[in-house]
């Protein structure tokens, strides 16, 4: 009975149940096989990490990654422009749980303010752009860099405290940053929000256009994935694990843990900023409500949901936090109500993730 | 001269003594074990070589330079590399990965060499895959390359914490109860290792209950007593100590 | 003005100590910070209301208010206490042996969730009251101080002065110091830890009640996002006076109930919540240990 309760069937047919009372029996049963699918494959996406002796280099880039890659090419020719809309979003949140990923999943450093970052790029990208007229590509690395001093500003006093402080900490600093944003009305326009953000531009055509939006969305994606897939199959990689796993035999293996849990949280609050840009640029519009507390928590919970620690497992908890309550509609208002069950039912029969990570042991 | 010279370090927590004034010289290339019943502050000592824990009092020299203020992943780059007696891997990362983490500070390459995986990036990679290797197989594990490192043996662990240990190119390596929970061909086993460390170049101080493998193997022995060093010498010496006797080795017998 | 805005930061003061106590509790003995706290001040505000608003229409309060209010305020703990109760077996006590991240987010999870039923079956709308106060209040030096606060502020001081005395005398507050100290020796010396812990959710859990109906009737209005925002100030308190430190809680909630009136009033009121955050970032860099408690050296 207990084999069975975390077997992969039972993990997706808990999961459809739970969204049955809120649509249809088909939804569900759609539900279940898509859970079920990737529970199966998941494994299967994971070995390709372990070294094979003799010791080579892992790789990064597979069969598998391209076919995703020319499926997310194709999508814009067979999908209608509502549904374009949903997976910009979705490819806007993948990029964001990426990078707390980096944080919370490679280097076990929980954060609960990272849509203070997010909100960090977002609104200097609106601000470069309204006021000083400064366009999307020049304002996208000055965003991005802004976001990730943001991070070392925070991190630079936060990272001596451990687990749980360290995780209210952030809180506050989310909070903070928050409220200022709502407050500061001479510079930020207070909780009206700043509207007319430029859409970027290429060769001098707009990509206001939502296909073209969508391919530069996963332009960043892809390389969000690139990037930080071989960071972490790097020194720095192994370095940011060995602080999760055992933080005393990382500094005892020489690993300066300070200064890789501040580069930890530079590199992934580099992402949110640039999900921020890209944010304010689809958006065209920016204002405080869009980085609340829980939007900090949707974003870690896309991290949490896919597997803690896996790169794929963030994009694949995005993909069902995004996709899922816009397939299900009417089920919209179920939506918070039905991740916070999901978070404690994954926490107590699979807390690691739906793909699961390489390892199920953040935090300890 | 001496690769590591202790003096007068003292440690205290709150009120409690954990080590008082201990002093003492290791020569390179030696075998030292540092024994004394349970809570005599070996471990803290340990600690204290390590960076872990601050000294309240006293100083640490290797090599002539001044480490007893350095933090821990800066001593491990002057040369000092240590196991843990409660074993501390890196649980889910793969039995080859926990030695390469311990390369960290000899492989040099930038971010964008990792982005791009230059020639340099893969060339410092494979060299230190291939190293691990070859520490693994010294250790006599390198058949578990790439199983998760909790999942091999008690036995299998404590080798892995050593090839680890050796991996990051230490000068002087500590092993803390190196064959604790280990059957005697295990015990012999690691004995072994320990020699062919020496016989790297490298200096060895263990912590050691296992009195046959003390004796055996160290050139000299420190013996601890709450907190305090009672005895120091070469294993005949220290066998013979009346104070030894009564503080450890008669309190053993009374067992 | 000044001693005004005392009073003031001194009645909110108290509610925060009341809410601060279950954080500290909670901490001292499983060392995890029960982010779902909040919602259960919250809950309180509601079932008052809902309570209350039954002894309204049965003309019950009309003509005995006190004994009305008295009776909202103790079904109003029964149930929060049932809800405390409720959610520790159900989203911590399994995962009392999991990596440290896990109970939080669990207990994020659970905060998610309350917050979001309650927006459901009450609406996302403010609720009201259901009867107001009367406006009687004792002048003095030119401050006044309304009967409602005169009643927080006692009933919070007995309720406090209740747990001391629980914790201090009684056998269960003696099983609970020693959970605190070692959980395993207390389990070998013969003491029930899973009663423990669950005793000490439910008196969180019912102090947490008793502010939520007290702030509802204060405030007059609540919403199901109140929580939070009391819950992380609660957390400050409990952490501004020592986590895991009863006394320290009590103190902590009132210095920060201070605190933000004096900022509100000669600094910024539009910062006002911000104040907290700030005070438990420099607490928690300056002095983890808090206002009270001791700062000890990590062993390895």
């Amino acid at each position: 009975m207990k084999r069975f309760l975390h077997s992969p069937v039972a993990v997706a047919l808990c999961a459809a149940l739970l969204f049955l009372p809120l649509k249809d029996l088909k939804s569900a049963a759609l539900l279940f096989v898509f859970i079920l699918a990737g529970l199966y494959a998941a494994p299967r996406i994971r070995r390709i990490k372990i070294p094979p002796l003799p010791f080579k280099l892992p790789r990064t880039e597979g069969p598998l990654q391209i076919l995703a890659v020319a499926v997310f090419a194709l999508l814009p020719l067979a999908v209608k422009d509502y549904y374009m809309d949903v997976l910009i979003m979705f490819g806007i949140y993948a990029i964001l749980a990426l990078g707390l990923n980096v944080i919370v999943g490679f280097t076990g450093q929980l954060n609960l303010g990272f849509a203070a970052f997010y909100a960090i790029g977002a609104y200097t990208y609106a601000l470069l752009n309204t006021r000083l007229g400064l366009g999307f590509w020049p304002s996208l690395p000055i965003a991005a860099c802004f976001a990730s001093l943001s991070g070392l500003v925070l991190g630079v006093p936060a990272l001596r405290l451990k687990g749980d402080y360290l995780a209210i900490v952030t809180l506050g600093f989310g909070e903070i940053v928050r409220i200022v944003l709502n407050n500061w009305d001479a510079f930020t326009k207070g909780p009206n929000g700043i509207a007319g953000i430029a859409p970027p531009s290429m060769a001098g055509i707009s990509l206001g256009k939502l296909q073209h939006y969508y391919y530069l969305v996963f332009l960043m994606l892809i390389a969000a994935v690139f990037v930080i897939r071989r960071v972490e199959s790097s020194k720095t990689g192994r370095a940011w694990l060995a602080i999760k796993e055992n933080e005393i035999a990382a500094s005892t293996m020489g690993i300066d843990t300070t200064a890789y849990k501040l580069y930890a949280f530079a590199f992934g609050t580099f992402w949110a900023g640039i999900a921020g840009t890209l944010f304010a640029g689809k958006m065209q519009f920016v204002s405080p409500e869009s980085f609340t507390f829980m939007e900090s928590v949707l974003i870690l919970s896309m991290v949490i949901l896919g597997g803690i620690g896996n790169v794929y497992g963030a994009i694949l908890g995005a993909f069902i936090l995004v996709i899922m309550p816009e397939l299900l509609r009417d089920a919209q208002l179920y939506r918070m109500l039905v991740l916070g069950i999901c978070l404690v039912a994954l926490m107590i029969f699979r807390p690691q993730g739906l793909i699961g990570a390489k390892d199920a042991s953040a935090g300890r | 001269m001496h690769l590591l010279d202790v003096k007068g370090v003292t440690k205290h927590f709150g009120g409690i003594k954990a080590i008082e004034d201990v002093s003492f010289k290791i020569k390179q290339e030696s075998i030292v074990s540092i024994i004394g019943p349970n809570g005599a502050g070996k471990t803290t000592l340990f600690n204290c070589l390590t960076g872990l824990t601050a000294l309240t009092r006293g100083r640490i020299a290797f090599m002539d330079a001044d480490i007893s203020k350095l933090p821990a992943h800066r001593i491990l780059e002057a040369g000092i590399a240590r196991t843990f007696q409660n074993i501390r891997l890196f649980p889910d990362m793969s039995v080859i990965e926990n030695v390469m983490v311990a390369q960290h500070s000899t492989i040099k390459y930038g971010f964008a060499s990792a982005v791009f995986r230059t020639p340099g990036f893969r060339k410092s990679e494979l060299d230190a895959g291939q190293k691990a290797f070859e520490y693994l197989e010294l250790a006599g594990i390198g058949s578990f390359a790439e199983q998760p490192a909790n999942s091999l043996s008690y036995g299998n662990q404590r080798r892995l914490e050593i090839a680890r240990a050796l991996a990051a190119g230490p000068k002087l390596i500590l092993l803390d109860e190196p064959t604790a929970g280990m059957n005697p061909s295990e015990t012999a086993e690691v004995m072994k290792l320990i020699r062919e460390i020496r016989g790297l170049g490298k200096t060895v101080v263990l912590i050691e209950h296992d009195m046959k493998l003390v004796m055996g193997i160290s050139d000299r022995i420190v013996v601890l007593d709450h907190g305090v060093k009672i005895s120091e010498g070469p294993p005949d010496e220290v066998r013979a100590d009346p104070m030894v006797i009564e503080a450890y080795l008669g309190r053993e017998a009374l067992h | 003005m000044l001693l005004q805005q005392l009073i003031n930061g001194l009645t909110v003061g108290c509610v925060y100590a009341v809410i601060a106590l279950g954080y500290t509790m909670v901490y001292g003995i499983l060392e995890f910070i029960n982010f779902a706290h909040g919602e259960i001040y919250m809950l309180g505000a509601y079932f008052g209301i809902v309570f209350l608003s039954l002894f309204t229409a049965s003309g019950f309060a009309a003509s005995n208010f006190p004994l009305a209010f008295a009776l909202t305020v103790l079904f109003t703990i029964l149930f929060c206490s049932a809800y405390g109760f409720a959610i520790e077996k159900t989203a911590y006590k399994p995962l009392r042996n999991a990596p440290r991240l896990s109970p939080l987010i669990s207990a994020i999870g659970i905060s998610i969730f309350l917050q979001n039923y309650v927006m459901i079956t009450q609406g996302a709308t403010d609720k009201v009251f259901p009867q107001r106060f009367g406006d009687a209040s004792f002048h003095f030096m030119g401050a006044s101080v309304t009967g409602l606060q005169l009643i927080i502020i006692l009933a919070s001081g007995l309720m406090m002065l209740g747990l001391h005395l629980f914790i201090k005398k009684t056998r269960t507050g003696k099983a609970m110091r020693a959970t605190a100290q070692d959980m395993t020796m207390a389990s070998l010396v013969g003491i029930n830890v899973d009663r423990i812990i669950s005793t000490t959710f439910v008196i969180g859990a019912g102090l947490a009640a008793a502010a939520g109906v007290m702030v509802a009737a204060y405030y007059g209005l609540v919403n199901y996002s109140i929580g939070y925002v009391a819950g992380i100030k609660a957390f400050t308190a409990a952490v501004l006076g020592g986590i895991g430190n009863i006394p320290g809680a009590m103190l902590g909630g009132i210095v920060l109930g201070l605190m933000e009136s004096l900022g509100s009033a000669y600094i910024s009121a539009e910062y006002k919540d911000v104040y907290a955050f700030i005070i438990l970032i420099v607490i928690l860099l300056i002095k983890p240990a808090g206002l009270l408690g001791a700062n000890v050296e990590e062993k390895v």
